[in-house]
């Protein structure tokens, strides 16, 4: 059990991480400024007997600063926010080269399409694997998600990506693995009672181990 | 034509002899309804929490008999252990029963109604056989949601918020009846939202008392004004996609059917449309009543009112403009999810600003912590952390991590329950003396304020960590993934806390019956408050005055340096003072 | 309790009370109450714009399905029925019982006449084999989707939509007829209304109008385009 966010396994995981950590230090400090601030009015001003509170409507002054400093920071928390974002789910985010693999989510299990050897999905090669997702380390890959029943969730944390199964859509979700090993993929997004088994493994093998899987995983396919 | 001038006139302030069912239970006075409103929901907050309870059970010590599970049908729980899909029922029933039946009710349906007319200063509500009908849509309702627990397929076991096609297909969720029992049930409550907020806007607009102009309204009357507007124009959304669902379900029409042309991100849409004015429907009364009972608490006024007013109209204007945020994943259009983003990152600025007056008020004030000022302090500290957690979920990028994990589920509750609860927690014993006559026990009170502020954040804070580490929600085992197995200490100490946690809510409990009938005594004016309410003998008698009071200050002049008392009540008349010009010629 | 409520102007805000919006409290009631009435019924229309214009192909052509004439006509009386409740105002206003009674009651039976051809127009329908969840098997409608006149992949929809929307304007209208019944009964008749209160007619004036508006914005969408 570590008290962090998991290892980090895809190139979106550092921006996501970098972000997840600039706002952290910010609400830190304002999570401690509020806390010790109050902490030290109810020890300082506490009632006793005699005193008197002093009277104030307010101060413009002061209340103008505390809307400017949080107006300002969440404005530029927003720009830095939207760059990372259009370049992770933005429309044309997807790079070109990607590999494409489909996944099939339904009740409860991910079917798994690879694209076969000719790396071109739609085509007579194309074999389905169940609950297991083989992707090489270090290149781009494009899922083209799509659900037979209800909503599913494509998640694998320390990709740090997660998108919904949405039946009667194609939705497409890219990533770049950048440490090869075994993950999980898991459904995020309730789907029915067996929602919680709703789990595949994810290895990501080097780019020679994956040809290596691939030509064995064709050949199985064909049998 | 008669009962207008004669409700105008303060007819009903006379002896009260209607017969005891016109009275107590198909009662148009709007105490007794928020006195209705108060039980029944009270009710519903200790189902929702058992509904929890169990599911922590199943989560702390996972596939072990639960005690006293036994009494559980086998279809749920049999020998006392949790079904995977009785869990998903707990999972659906608690979200539906806090959100819709506890802490709405208890903040709208009860401080609405007992508060909007003793404050502005009126008879009672504009409409007040209507506001019955808002209590009793509402019973009915809540009987209907109660009665889909005990149906043979189960409850509705799609989430509190019914995703489709999940919810609208029976063969996909596995229960048929639950399902369209909760549709039937949140139509009702929908009708009863509207209803009520039909009357607060309607009272608060055409019915204060001479004097009481805009800017002398309490903040806890401002915000349940703008809460009323949120009622009003997003429960008929939530009605309409509910009434959408439940034709799906049971007439076969297409919706949200995808194979037949339906949109399933639809739902979403509507859902959150009412979904986020309906989170700030959830908040927005407790700040105000927080406002209220921080300024009694502090002896000082409110640190700027108008600004504190201002923003409680922008989170309720900006709150239509967020609901895509709840859909950054969702697949709908990422340029939205951009815009979406940008008014969530701005709404943070007016709950900033209202956080920042709260401490400007506690700042060189005489401090009294009194139980509802304990709880009001409390609702500011955990307020801040359920805001600024808000702040990662708006962030898209982090929120395509941590969407649907347990961060988001700490979240909420420390919003609903840091925030919403124990606002609520304070409101009850601060309002207490004027609904029922009684002081609740002030010694109980503070042992219920210590043991839930710990037991709560033992509970609620290590969900952060969990959903760090990428635990998603709903799940019946998080041990099925072998990178959650680790977490299986920390899952068992959350149950542990939330067990004790709802074990301290008995104290509350036992403390409020108890004091119904064995409190002290309360005088007219326990807390020395400003507000029109305190004028009135404990509790208020029915038609509240005789004649209306007249209006001569706002509602927050504590320490006032020409007041010999440290506060000075709005209904005071200081030689200095002058008659409001509304007020009725002297010869009334 | 001492003042005659004689002497107080009923169409004036309720009095003693700081100025609000200058109408009395049934009649701003009604105006709040609309206001939740158009989010109800934009939640059903932008539905059925959302999933006619998302649906997969092309949306049957009004003409084929629904009877356009009879609705036409329909609408026409619903139009004829809101301009009868202004002038059952009217009259009120001048102070002429008679006449209020008189185009009170006209709105009523317009109101109800339009209720009983929309009952005529959906048992038609039925009987042809439209249904809320689409086309009936075996109906004449299903031959004209076999001859492929009617597009099947948008019939589902068509029915969900159809019935929703005019089922709950439908409703509307009925629950108008009805009190407008029970005030014509209980205040109209007894001659309660006067020219210095007419607050019912007036209230339950403005809701005729709203669903008045409401059925020309859904016959256009559903029936002409």
């Amino acid at each position: 059990m570590h008290w962090w966010l998991p290892p980090k396994g895809s190139t979106f995981a550092g921006p996501i991480d970098g972000l997840f950590i600039a706002i952290l230090i910010i609400t830190g400090i304002a999570f401690v400024v509020v806390e010790s601030g109050l902490i030290w009015f109810i020890v300082r001003y506490r009632g006793r007997p005699g005193r008197k509170a002093f009277y104030t409507h307010g101060n413009t002054r002061a209340e103008v600063i505390w809307t400017a400093i949080p107006a300002v920071t969440m404005v530029a928390l927003g720009i830095i926010s939207n760059h990372y974002w259009v370049e992770i789910k933005g429309r044309n985010s997807v790079p070109p080269d990607a590999y494409p693999i489909a996944i099939h989510a339904k009740q409860f299990e991910w079917q798994v399409t690879y694209p076969g050897p000719d790396g071109q999905l739609g085509t007579a090669d194309d074999f389905t694997v169940r609950n297991q997702l083989h992707v090489p380390v270090g290149r781009p890959i494009v899922v083209h998600l799509s659900s037979e029943d209800v909503i599913h969730s494509f998640y694998v944390p320390q990709f740090r990506v997660r998108q919904d199964i949405v039946p009667g859509m194609d939705i497409r979700a890219w990533f770049q693995p950048t440490v090869a090993g075994t993950y999980e993929l898991g459904c995020s997004q309730l789907c029915g009672l067996g929602h919680y088994r709703m789990r595949a493994q994810v290895f990501v093998h080097t780019q020679e181990e994956f040809a290596a899987w691939m030509k064995q995983a064709a050949q199985e396919a064909t049998q | 034509m008669t009962t207008v001038a004669a409700t105008a006139h303060g007819a009903h302030a006379h002896h009260d002899d209607r017969p005891f069912i016109r009275k107590y239970i198909f009662s148009t006075d709007h105490k007794i309804i928020g006195i209705q409103f108060l039980f029944v929901s009270l009710f519903f907050l200790l189902v929702g929490g058992l509904l929890a309870m169990q599911m922590r059970w199943q989560l702390g010590f996972p596939g072990k008999p639960m005690p006293g599970g036994g009494i559980l049908p086998e279809t749920m729980a049999p020998g006392g252990v949790i079904l995977p899909e009785y869990y998903i029922q707990l999972v659906t029933m608690h979200g539906t029963f806090m959100v819709f039946f506890a802490i709405m009710p208890l903040l709208v349906g009860v401080y609405a109604n007992f508060l909007i007319p003793l404050k502005i200063g009126t008879h009672d509500m504009a409409f007040p056989r209507i506001n019955m009908w808002s209590f009793w849509s509402f019973f009915a309702a809540g009987l209907v949601m109660l009665a889909s627990l005990f149906v043979p397929d189960g409850a509705a076991r799609a989430g509190w918020t019914m995703y489709v096609p999940l919810s609208a297909r029976h063969d996909l969720s596995g229960a048929s009846l639950g399902q369209e029992l909760w549709s039937v049930s949140i139509i009702l409550v929908g009708l009863s939202s509207i209803l009520g907020s039909l009357n607060y806007i309607s009272t608060i607009i055409n019915n204060r008392a001479p004097g009481m102009t805009w800017f002398r309204l309490p903040l806890s009357v401002w915000s349940l004004f703008i809460t009323a507007i949120l009622g009003l124009l997003a429960l008929p959304v939530l009605s309409g996609a509910a009434i959408m669902l439940l034709f799906d379900q049971v007439l076969n029409t297409h919706f949200f059917d995808p194979a037949a042309g339906g949109q399933a991100l639809l739902w979403q849409h509507l859902f959150w449309f009412f979904g986020h004015p309906e989170v700030y429907i959830l908040i927005l009364p407790a700040m105000g009543m927080v406002s209220d009972i921080i300024a009694n608490g502090s002896r000082k006024p409110i640190f700027g009112y108008h600004s504190m007013v201002f923003a409680i109209v922008a989170i309720g204007f900006l709150g239509w403009i967020v609901w895509g945020h709840h859909m950054f994943v969702s697949g709908m259009n990422p340029t939205l999810g951009s815009s979406f983003m940008v008014s969530t990152l701005i709404i943070a600025v007016p709950s900033a600003v209202k956080v920042f007056n709260w401490m400007g008020t506690m700042w060189r004030g005489n401090l009294k912590f009194t139980v509802p000022m304990l709880n009001a302090t409390a609702f500011v500290a955990m307020f801040v952390i359920g805001g600024l957690s808000g702040i990662y979920m708006a962030a898209t990028p982090v929120d395509m991590f941590i969407h649907d994990t347990y961060f988001i589920v700490a979240h909420i509750h420390y919003v609903l329950f840091g925030g919403s609860l124990f606002a609520l927690f304070g409101a009850i014993v601060y309002w207490y003396p004027k609904m029922f006559g009684r002081m609740m026990s002030e010694r109980w009170g503070k042992v219920h304020f210590w043991l839930t502020f710990i037991f709560y954040n033992c509970t609620f804070f290590p969900m952060h960590i969990t959903g760090m580490a990428g635990e998603m929600r709903r799940l019946y085992d998080p041990n099925q993934y072998t990178f959650l197995q680790p977490y299986q200490p920390m899952r068992e100490f959350i149950s542990i806390s939330a067990f004790l946690l709802f074990a301290t809510q008995l104290i509350f409990f036992v403390n409020f019956w108890w004091s119904l009938f064995k409190g002290k005594k309360a005088e007219q004016n326990p807390w020395h408050d400003n507000g029109l309410e305190w004028s009135l003998p404990a509790p208020a008698p029915h038609g509240n005055w005789e004649k209306v009071p007249n209006v001569y200050r706002g509602p927050y002049e504590f320490s006032h340096p020409q007041a010999r008392e440290d506060y000075l009540p709005q209904y005071v008349k200081l030689p200095t003072d002058r008659e409001p010009a509304s007020a009725p010629a002297a010869a009334h | 309790m001492t003042h005659a409520s004689a002497t107080v102007d009923m169409m004036q805000p309720p009095y003693p009370a700081e100025r609000g919006l200058d109408v009395y409290n049934t009649k701003l009631g009604m105006w709040v109450f609309l206001a939740s009435e158009v989010m109800f019924f934009a939640a059903l229309i932008g539905t059925y714009v959302i999933l006619r214009f998302g649906a997969p192909g092309e949306w049957a052509r009004p003409g084929i399905v629904l009877n356009i004439k009879v609705t036409a006509f329909n609408t026409f009386l619903l139009i004829c029925s809101s301009v009868s409740m202004v002038k059952a105002y009217a009259s009120i206003q001048d102070g002429d019982r008679q006449k209020m009674r008189f185009w009170l009651l006209m709105t009523i039976l317009g109101g109800a006449t339009f209720v009983g051809i929309q009952v005529y127009e959906y048992t038609h329908l039925v009987e042809r084999g439209f249904l809320p969840s689409g086309v009936r098997e075996g109906s004449e409608l299903a031959e004209l989707v076999a001859q492929g006149t009617l597009p099947a992949a948008t019939m589902g929809l068509y029915g969900s939509t159809f019935y929703t929307m005019t089922g709950f304007h439908g409703f509307h209208v009925t629950c108008g007829v009805i009190s407008m019944t029970y005030l014509f009964f209980t205040k109209a008749l007894p001659g309660k209304y006067t020219r210095q209160d007419y607050r019912g007619i007036e209230t339950v004036g403005l809701y005729w109008h709203f669903v008045d508006l409401v059925w020309i914005i859904l016959f256009t969408i559903v029936y002409l385009i």
